[in-house]
């Protein structure tokens, strides 16, 4: 495994090298930028870092890429947040009159905490993940991407690994960003099936009629569930566990026969989908079960803020050393988080000497600094593991700036056409 | 006669223009001039109309048949369109002018603002109902909503999965009726709870849901216009004719006033002790209790419970009795009244000072004016008592535990709540279902409490047209003699009630 060992006391010395090598600042600041299409988009977005002993800044802001870079190199965050576009720059918030500076615009976010599934795993609690609960992610991503694409129309979607124990979703399109608070919290409840705390036992709730997005997430989690839960999560191994399954409410008519059923149920899982015959409440208990073990848990409370403050993508996770790196779902069945490089993988990558570059090196001396600068880092991390993820992220980037020429054309057309208008009256008032 | 004929035609085009629909958005404010008299008219019976809306919206379940009727009768005989009738332009104008007036009179504060919102919601989503579904949707077009209808072969494609989706959907309503696709941010309250097909960014609405989606619109687009509005009052405020109206409207009591006394000298002091209990509101009750207690109360109580004391009838020399007779059991001497309190009872009656013939309280003015302190006793107890204290006293009054919660004040309730709770205890009281009245005045409740024990209520009366704007047609639902017996047993559960306090 091409993973070094990671040292959270090395941060200190791994993070400026980071910063001024590998960080991919160009595609970042592309990102942020939208295209230009709406002015002063990047210059009035917050930005947080969290710097050494925890010191936590808010309201940063940067006008050009290159001051982003230098300040980020200045200061070499442990942690960089991402907030909300507002109506000033933020670095100057204080100089604005009260009650007018206000978040305006901001990706729509969503973050799936392993944490929140403590109750239904056994392999792991807390920060830990394995490989074996880490399904409980495939399946989150895959609900939630299909949900906010085919219902909500959304194309735009990032996802990246939180670095730990999560992933997060942005939501870049245009019309997602410009989503009000109420807007927000409606997409994130239609999203959310898993509802209650420490008290409820029985978290999910069906009823008939039965909507076409529970059913689209079953057939997802359906897809997931004998692998995951019978045998990674081996749900049904000892009586404790069973007890705990049969603790959400079964008819109890089914319990004897279940008890004795499910030690079996490893081959006759199917069997239980298709009990037709249990007519009132309750009658979806299986599929409530399924649901309660696998499907996405959200907090609501991530995704309703327009000015909340989320992890950026490429931060270094400080625990783990991991970065948070963009997830591509075309290989999300063979994605694996422990594969995911660390920061102290990649600087010691850096470090490994390439002859064939030393020439190029004497070559582009010549160009400007920022230029070569920016030659040298592609350079960079294309030698180390980031490189594939900072691919993921160029597509993601492309398939975006055709939506923003369009944007622009559209802009520019509309100018067009009012200018012909006014040419136009103009030539009728004269004659 | 040619000249005249040309004319009419001119107006007649000009009103097919201008309100050609019989609902509107009230998107556009008029721009005509008006006299003062009509801005005041227009007014006033507005604000009557929305009252109305809210009464029959409190004691009918909205939209049921009832509450259609109501609303319907109290609609025409105040002269607003809803049916859509050929002649109906004056109307229309009215329904125009009115809206933007009292827009005035209640952007002020977040309390008038979300009362009048409620209100004119409510009659909205009465007037949309009642139009051809046709009219729904010109009225939908012509408002540049952009709800476009599903087409007949999508509709069969997502058939199950609309059905699946929207509550009380079957496979006939979406053949036969339209099914709306509107973007989901204009559907967030369906789109949240679940409760509607979503593709690819658009809500499928069928028919009888467009309507909770509308209303959201006008809501939205009423709020802004008010918060608007607050901002350029001061440039109307300051007109000295509009002034005086538009704060009296948002205050306004639009009932009987009861300054001219029909019963004068019909009750006598002996009596006040048993009506009390019979047929006194809570908060005079509450007044009347502490007076005899007390041998005394102070100013605002003196006020409020005076001024209703001369709405039942007492005459100035009764009422100096009276006051004098209980001060007097108390630390102030027979002089000390006649110097300090005879006075103000006189001025009460409009016999010092300004004269001015005072009117008794209306229930807004109690909740409204002069909140209570340590030491007073006059307020509405709905508003001014303890929360926890008021819970018990409506646990007497055996309001369900579902029904407490509802009534009981909250940051969020609405002043005119209150006057419901405490006709509540009428109804417990008389054990009526429908007390036919809604309350907007102490006076009327002993009115109303008075003309019910003499059994002057029959099933179904007709209710004359003097007395319409306090009150709607009664319909008693048990008769009157069976009533007294069990009046006279819950009567003695209140009694008791009063004596624990």
């Amino acid at each position: 495994m091409p993973t070094s060992d990671y040292d959270p006391a090395c941060l200190p010395d791994l993070l400026p090298l980071y910063y001024r090598r590998l960080f991919p600042f160009s595609q970042y600041y592309r990102w942020l930028s939208y295209g230009g299409v709406s002015k002063n988009y990047f210059q009035n977005r917050e930005f947080s870092f969290t710097l050494k002993d925890d010191i936590y800044v808010r309201y940063q802001s940067f006008t050009t890429q290159n001051e982003l870079e230098k300040e980020m190199q200045k200061m070499v965050p442990y942690k960089v947040d991402i907030g909300a576009v507002y109506s000033h720059r933020p670095s100057q918030h204080n100089a604005v009159k009260s009650g007018t500076f206000q978040a305006l615009e901001k990706e729509l976010v969503f973050d799936i905490d392993m944490t929140d599934y403590d109750d239904v795993r056994r392999c792991c609690s807390a920060a830990d993940i394995c490989s074996k609960c880490w399904t409980l992610m495939i399946i989150a991503i895959r609900i939630l991407d299909r949900a906010l694409r085919e219902d909500f129309g959304f194309h735009h979607l990032l996802w990246v690994y939180s670095g730990r124990r999560g992933v997060h979703c942005w939501v870049c399109d245009d019309a997602a960003r410009k989503l009000s608070v109420a807007a927000r919290s409606a997409v994130a409840e239609y999203l959310s099936l898993v509802k209650g705390g420490e008290e409820t036992l029985r978290k999910v709730v069906l009823s008939d009629p039965i909507h076409p997005f529970i059913n689209h997430s079953l057939s997802v989690v359906e897809r997931y569930f004998q692998q995951y839960a019978i045998v990674e999560q081996d749900i049904l191994c000892s009586k404790e566990s069973v007890d705990k399954v049969l603790s959400l409410p079964i008819p109890v008519k089914f319990h004897n026969s279940l008890c004795q059923f499910w030690y079996h149920i490893k081959k006759y899982w199917k069997y239980l989908s298709c009990s037709h015959n249990i007519k009132k409440g309750g009658q979806y208990f299986d599929k409530e079960i399924m649901l309660q073990y696998c499907y996405p848990r959200l907090d609501v409370n991530v995704s309703k803020g327009v000015n909340h403050l989320l992890k950026s993508p490429f931060s270094v996770h400080p625990k783990t050393g991991r970065i948070s790196v963009p997830i591509d779902l075309k290989e999300l069945n063979t994605f694996d988080p422990f594969e995911v490089p660390t920061i102290s993988l990649i600087c010691e990558e850096l470090e490994r000497p390439r002859a064939d570059e030393a020439e190029e090196d004497d070559v582009k001396d010549k160009e400007n600094e920022q230029e070569a600068g920016e030659r040298r880092r592609i350079r960079d991390y294309k030698r180390t593991s980031l490189a594939k993820y900072v691919k993921v992220f160029d597509r993601f980037l492309e398939a975006m700036a055709r939506s923003w020429k369009g944007e622009m054309l559209k802009k520019s057309g509309e100018l067009e056409t009012s200018f012909s208008v006014f040419l136009t009256f103009m030539s009728f008032t004269y004659t | 006669m040619q000249f005249s004929g040309r004319r009419k035609k001119l107006i007649g085009n000009f009103q097919n223009d201008l309100y050609d629909q019989c609902l509107q958005f009230y998107g556009q404010p008029p721009l005509e001039n008006i006299s003062l008299t009509e801005f005041e008219t227009f007014a006033v019976e507005r604000l009557k109309l929305l009252k109305t809306v809210e009464n029959v919206g409190v004691s009918c379940v909205k939209n049921s048949e009832q509450y259609t009727k109501k609303l319907d009768a109290e609609i025409s005989s105040l002269n607003f369109p809803h049916r859509g009738g050929i002649s109906e332009y004056e109307k229309r104008r009215k329904d125009h002018i009115s809206h933007f007036i009292l827009r005035l009179a209640y952007c002020q504060t977040e309390d008038l603002r979300r009362w009048f919102i409620q209100q004119e919601m409510d009659l909205f989503r009465y007037r949309f109902n009642c139009l051809h579904s046709k009219h729904k949707t010109d009225f939908l077009h012509k408002n540049n909503l952009k709800y476009e209808t599903v087409s007949a072969e999508e509709k069969k494609n997502l058939k199950d999965k609309l059905i699946a989706s929207s509550y009380g959907l079957s496979g006939t309503k979406v053949e036969e009726h339209d099914v709306y696709k509107v973007p989901f941010q204009d559907a967030l309250d369906l789109v949240r709870t679940r409760k509607v097909y979503l593709l690819a960014g658009n809500a499928y609405i069928p028919h009888h849901e467009i309507v909770t989606i509308v209303l959201n619109d006008f809501r939205t687009r009423l709020s802004k216009a008010l918060a608007m509005t607050a901002r350029s009052l001061p440039a109307v405020q300051s007109d000295e004719r509009l002034q005086p109206l538009l704060s009296h409207l948002s205050h306004a009591y639009v009932g009987q006033d009861y300054s001219i006394q029909k019963n004068i000298g019909k009750i006598s002091l002996e009596q006040i002790d048993a009506l009390s209990g019979k047929s006194f509101p809570l908060c005079m009750r509450h007044l009347h209790k502490a007076l005899r207690e007390n041998h005394h109360l102070r100013h605002g109580g003196r006020m409020q419970y005076g001024l209703f004391l001369k709405g039942i009838g007492l005459t100035l020399e009764q009422a100096l009795q009276f006051w004098r007779s209980e001060f007097v059991k108390g630390k102030v001497d027979a002089d000390k009244f006649d110097k300090a309190y005879a006075y103000s009872v006189r001025h009460m009656f409009g016999k010092e000072g300004k004269r001015t013939d005072y009117t008794p309280y209306s229930c807004m003015k109690v909740i409204l004016s002069n909140p209570p302190s340590q030491g007073d006793y006059h307020g509405c107890p709905f508003r001014h008592s303890d929360p926890e204290l008021l819970k018990q006293k409506l646990q007497n009054y055996k309001v369900s535990p579902s029904g407490i919660n509802q009534v009981c004040p909250t940051t969020s309730t609405h002043l005119t709540r209150f006057s419901t709770v405490c006709v509540k205890g009428f109804l417990k009281l008389n054990l009526v279902e429908d007390a036919g009245f809604s309350l907007n005045h102490p006076n009327q409740y002993f009115t109303e409490s008075q003309k019910f024990l003499s059994g002057g209520r029959d099933i179904k009366k007709e209710v004359d047209m003097s007395q319409r704007s306090q009150e709607n047609p009664a319909s008693v639902t048990h008769p009157s003699q069976a009533n007294s017996k069990q009046a006279h047993e819950e009567m003695g559960d209140l009694d008791s009630f009063f004596q624990d306090e």
